[in-house]
C-alpha cells in the first residue's frame, strides 16, 4: 500500500482507495463496480453518516464501512 | 359490527396482523403470503448485501408493492450503539421514523436486554422516532418503556422462532390489565389458535414471521392466522363467558320428561 491509497474495510472485505477520498466518493466508485446495492445507508466504524454528510466525510486507513440494505426481517 | 380499527402512533388501521418478511423461499412466496395475510404492517431488516445476488432488488420491489407501512427492526443488534445507529440508518433509508426496537441480552433465548432497550428507546425517543418495543412480560420493564413515551408496548409471547405460544398467561393479561396502550404479541407464535388466544385476551394484535414463512403453505397459513387473530377479536369485543367449576346444564331442566317419575 503506498502513501497514494489508503486501506479501508467495505462491509468486512479490504480495499483500496486513492488518498484523499472522502465517502461520496467511494460510494460514486463502489456503485460504478457494482458492489454495493442502489439502495443502501452507511455507517463508518459503527457510527451512521447521513446521506448529507458523505461528501465531508474524510476517509482514514482503516476504516470500517457499513453499507447496508433492505432484507427480510421479523 | 361498528368500525373496529387499530390506531399505532396515530395511523389507523383495518387489519391487526403484522408480518414478518423473512425467512421465505422467495421474494414471490414473501409477497403472496402478505397479500393473503391483509396486514398493512410488514416488518423488515437491513444487512449488507452484495447486489450480485439479485435477491434484495426484487425483495424491495415486492415490498413497494404490497403498499404496506413499513416497520423496520433492529434485529440482532446487542448494545444501545448498534440499536440507535441502525434504527437511524433505517429512518433514511425507508423515510420512517417508526422502528421496531430489539435489543438483544442472549443468545440461547434471544431475550430483550430490558436495561439496553429502555435506555436506546429513550435516545431514540429523544431524537423524534416512533419505537415500538420487542420487550418481555415485564410489569416494570413496561411501565418504564411508556414512561419513556412508547405509545405501543410489544411484548413476547414466547422466545422467537420457538412457536410455543403463550408461555405466561399471567404476565401477559396482567400487562393487559395495567396498560391502555395498544399491546401488540409480537414473537413466538405457531399456530392460529394462539393468536386467536392473544387476541381474546385483549391484545390489539399479533406479529409474527415464522409460523407463516416456514409453513409447508405460507400463504395458506397467512390466511388461517388472519382469520384466527379477527375471530380473536370479535371474541373478545363479544366478552367471553366466565369460567366456572361445576356443570350447569344449557337445555332447561324445567318439563324435562322422566323426571323423578316412579311408579306407584
Amino acid at each position: 500500500m503506498s502513501n497514494r491509497t489508503i486501506e479501508v474495510f467495505l462491509n468486512g472485505e479490504s480495499c483500496l482507495l486513492p488518498a484523499g477520498s472522502d465517502l461520496a466518493d467511494a460510494i460514486e466508485h463502489w456503485l460504478s463496480e457494482q458492489q454495493i446495492p442502489e439502495k443502501f445507508a452507511a455507517a463508518i466504524n459503527g457510527e451512521f453518516v447521513p446521506r448529507s454528510a458523505y461528501a465531508d466525510t474524510l476517509l482514514g486507513s482503516g476504516d470500517l464501512i457499513d453499507i447496508v440494505a433492505p432484507v427480510g426481517g421479523g | 359490527m361498528q368500525s373496529d380499527e387499530l390506531t399505532l402512533y396515530g395511523k389507523t388501521f383495518t387489519s391487526r396482523f403484522l408480518l414478518g418478511t423473512a425467512l421465505y423461499e422467495s421474494p414471490e412466496q414473501m409477497r403472496d403470503s402478505v397479500s393473503a395475510s391483509g396486514a398493512e404492517i410488514v416488518t423488515l431488516g437491513l444487512r449488507r448485501q452484495n447486489p450480485s445476488a439479485g435477491d434484495g432488488e426484487r425483495f424491495w420491489q415486492h415490498i413497494r408493492e404490497t403498499g404496506c407501512t413499513l416497520l423496520p427492526n433492529t434485529a440482532g443488534c446487542k448494545s444501545v450503539k448498534e440499536a440507535v445507529n441502525l434504527a437511524q440508518m433505517s429512518r433514511e433509508l425507508f423515510d420512517t421514523d417508526w422502528v421496531k426496537l430489539e435489543v438483544i441480552g442472549d443468545d440461547y433465548n434471544l431475550q430483550p436486554d430490558p436495561f439496553a432497550l429502555l435506555e436506546a428507546t429513550q435516545e431514540l425517543i429523544s431524537q423524534g422516532f416512533k419505537v415500538l418495543p420487542y420487550c418481555t412480560d415485564d410489569l416494570i420493564l413496561c411501565q418504564k418503556l411508556v414512561e419513556a413515551g412508547c405509545q405501543v408496548l410489544m411484548p413476547w409471547g414466547a422466545p422467537i422462532g420457538t412457536g410455543r405460544g403463550l408461555l405466561n398467561r399471567y404476565a401477559l393479561k396482567a400487562l393487559r390489565e395495567r396498560f391502555n396502550c395498544p399491546l401488540v404479541v409480537d414473537a413466538g407464535l405457531g399456530a392460529p389458535s394462539q393468536a386467536a388466544e392473544a387476541m381474546e385476551m385483549g391484545y390489539d394484535a399479533v406479529l409474527l414471521n415464522t409460523a407463516v414463512a416456514k409453513a409447508q403453505n405460507p400463504p395458506l397459513m397467512a390466511k388461517a392466522f388472519a382469520g384466527a387473530i379477527k375471530s380473536g377479536r370479535e371474541a373478545y369485543l363479544a366478552g367471553l363467558m366466565q369460567t366456572r367449576q361445576t356443570a350447569s346444564p344449557s337445555t332447561p331442566t324445567i318439563g324435562q320428561p322422566f323426571w323423578h317419575q316412579q311408579k306407584t
